[in-house]
């Protein structure tokens, strides 16, 4: 069902992506970019990432495209406008797109998936010991696998509740790594967080917006009197 | 024991096995595709039946509005079976195309616009535990989705080949862009208040007295209340900011160039997010599914009490064995959907209302009243929610201006019953009542054991 479902999601998203190349109407385009990148944000939900897919319909689907739509409509001269690209614009575009599939592609294939799931997997482990430890429970088998995160609402971290941790995170403070691990070895372990990053993305938009506001201002005459 | 009142969601109980006859069908397909299909046709009834009523509403009010009667005839008495009639005619219309029109995407537009605001109903919860899917970004991803909508019409105007269709759609755009500020800004206020995006905690979090709900929670809020009510206004394009489809001034604006089902799908859409932000308003502001008094409060308590021990009695004879408890949870449950249905549409009938009394505002009047004022004052009064706790303690040291002997807990409550599927080794079952909702995961097990969260005490065993 979750395989059936990827694949559907898949299909659509790199479906609707290869229409967006192939269409010349702009709107068109615009029409499946907005289904490309709504079954990117489904696949984010099925990675319980509720906060990134809802984050990616409401800034990518919802304002970035909206502001594009707008854009062609004012601008355009004819009732439909399309982009019809000539034979260098073509190469040109196929030379850097292959460059970015090659670095993708690189970067894939470059991370080690197999060790990446066995930490996963130790990292669980130790959650679960420390759990046990702590609840002084006996019994080995304890498969309860949310246990190590902190809980907050009703949804288990595993079923999207990433808002919160999200939000810490960007604020410098890490509860999800730190929490369970002070007091393992008796001393406290300070993970970082996403703090500079932030500041320096929350500075840039501080600039485009000044920038825009002091673009978009209303020109006044300068009235030069003569004495 | 039934294992309906006791699943925390369908799924739940399809796995759990459910009645006789059903469970030969359920047995055909996976559980989870019938949870799918169930949810789905339940969100489908609450978005289609309100938005056929507030449509008959909207005609009764407005012929009271302008001295008139409104539908009379159709149905009976007061013309209730009017939505019905329009729905039978529109269907019965050509499904027209013009021919400048881009017809894949004259087609696909209100298709657009009636997904997302169906799918927005997806997280509005009715009740304490009666939503379709309860997220912890239940709020924003329900604001993002709805967002969706003015992409429909921008594209309905645009692809429709005509001038007002044109102008309408562009209108709609600038208004659209300009009016989620606000309505983001203003929809954060009570998640600074409760400190939860998850709808459902927000609306458990006012239970107990009304000045426990939101919109009472300082004076801030309380403004916000209605900064965030006329923002949804123009968000759903209704008068005084229903420029998009000026009748006087662009025929029909965006839709002048539908007809039949595509066109009514642009109302039943209009209408079912009307609702929609209603619930919304009620739910983050005014106490979602809670009366506010507390004498009312145990009536209902008292009310789904006797309910349930007439039908667990009735059951019992005819050998069905259900615990009262757990019915009375349930009907206490439908009376606080009720309550919210209420709520929400009383909310409707004042859009209504307005949309009868005020005249149409120019498009620079509506672009002004977001820019020059909406704005600033939603962010004013973020601000002030979030300063006030901080300058009270400072001064009062408590975080609240009266010092109420509050009869609600300002914590939400948790859910109370769950069903969990049984381990092999049922030694852990006492720490199981803990982590249940982290065992509900678990698909390896087939079994099924009844455990009381808390606050139960009959019928766990």
């Amino acid at each position: 069902m979750g395989a059936f479902l990827f694949y559907l999601y898949a299909i659509i998203a790199c479906g609707a992506a290869i229409a967006v190349v192939l269409n010349q109407n702009v709107v068109r385009m615009a029409f499946w970019l907005v289904v490309s990148l709504s079954s990117v944000s489904f696949l984010f939900f099925m990675l319980d990432a509720d906060f990134v897919g809802a984050t990616q319909l409401l800034i990518y689907v919802g304002g970035t495209v909206v502001l594009l739509i707008f854009g062609v409509m004012l601008t355009s001269s004819g009732p439909y406008k399309t982009i019809k690209s000539s034979p260098a614009e073509l190469v040109q575009s196929c030379i850097i797109g292959l460059a970015f599939l090659a670095l993708i592609s690189s970067t894939v294939f470059s991370v080690d998936w197999e060790a990446n799931e066995r930490r996963l997997a130790e990292f669980e482990h130790e959650a679960a010991h420390i759990h046990d430890h702590e609840h002084g429970v006996g019994h080995a088998d304890h498969h309860h696998r949310e246990d190590h995160s902190v809980a907050y609402g009703y949804n288990a971290e595993k079923e999207g509740n990433t808002t919160r941790s999200l939000g810490t995170a960007l604020l410098g403070v890490r509860f999800d790594k730190d929490l369970g691990t002070t007091g393992h070895h008796g001393e406290a372990k300070l993970s970082t967080g996403y703090l500079l990053p932030f500041e320096i993305v929350s500075v840039h938009l501080l600039v485009v917006l000044i920038g825009a506001a002091y673009l978009a201002r209303a020109k006044r005459r300068v009235e030069i009197q003569d004495a | 024991m039934n294992s309906f009142l006791l699943a925390t969601t369908i799924e739940n109980w399809i796995e759990g096995g459910s009645i006789w006859p059903l469970d030969l069908i359920f047995s055909l397909a996976p559980a989870g595709v019938w949870a799918a299909i169930i949810h789905t046709a339940l969100v489908g009834a609450f978005f289609g039946l309100p938005a056929g009523v507030l449509i008959w509403a909207e005609r009764k009010v407005a012929g009271r509005i302008q001295d008139r009667l409104g539908p009379t005839r159709v149905g009976g008495r007061f013309g209730w079976l009017q939505t019905l009639a329009d729905g039978a005619k529109l269907i019965q219309k050509e499904d027209l195309a013009p021919d400048a029109a881009d017809k894949m995407l004259f087609r696909l537009a209100p298709y657009i616009v009636v997904v997302s605001s169906f799918a927005a109903f997806m997280f509005l919860p009715f009740s304490e535990g009666l939503v379709a899917v309860a997220m912890d970004a239940g709020l924003f991803i329900a604001l993002a989705v709805l967002s969706i909508e003015v992409l429909g019409i921008v594209l309905a105007g645009y692809a429709s080949g005509s001038k007002w269709s044109l102008f309408g759609g562009m209108r709609e755009a600038a208004q659209m862009v300009s009016y989620e500020v606000p309505l983001g800004i203003t929809a954060v206020i009570p998640v600074v208040v409760a400190g939860s995006l998850n709808l459902g905690e927000i609306a458990q979090i006012q239970s107990g007295g009304i000045q426990n709900w939101i919109i009472f929670h300082n004076p801030f809020t309380f403004f916000a209340f209605f900064v965030f009510f006329t923002v949804t206004l123009a968000s759903n394009k209704r008068a005084p900011f229903d420029l998009a489809e000026a009748e006087s001034e662009l025929v029909g604006g965006f839709h002048t160039e539908y007809s039949g089902m595509r066109w009514s799908f642009f109302f039943l859409a209009e209408y079912a997010s009307m609702f929609f932000v209603s619930a919304l308003g009620a739910i983050l502001f005014l106490g979602g599914w809670w009366t506010g008094v507390p004498v009312f409060e145990s009536l209902f308590e008292s009310i789904a009490g006797t309910l349930a021990w007439i039908l667990g009695g009735t059951l019992s004879l005819l050998g069905v064995s259900a615990s009262s408890d757990y019915l009375a949870i349930c009907f206490g449950r439908m009376i606080g959907m009720t309550v919210l249905l209420a709520k929400a549409g009383l909310l409707v009938v004042v859009q209504i209302w307005i949309r009868w009394t005020l005249p149409r505002l120019r498009i620079e009047q509506v672009m002004t009243t977001c820019l020059k004022y909406l704005v600033p004052m939603s962010c004013f009064l973020f601000l002030g929610t979030v300063l006030w706790p901080l300058v009270l303690m400072t001064a009062l040291g408590r975080t609240s201006l009266v010092d109420w002997d509050s009869v609600g807990e300002r914590v939400p409550i948790p859910q109370q019953t769950v069903v969990a599927p049984v381990k092999p080794d049922t030694e852990a079952a006492d720490e199981e009542a803990e982590n249940i909702s982290d065992e509900l995961n678990d698909d390896s097990v087939t079994q099924l054991d009844v455990v009381s969260a808390n606050a139960v005490s009959g019928g766990s065993e």
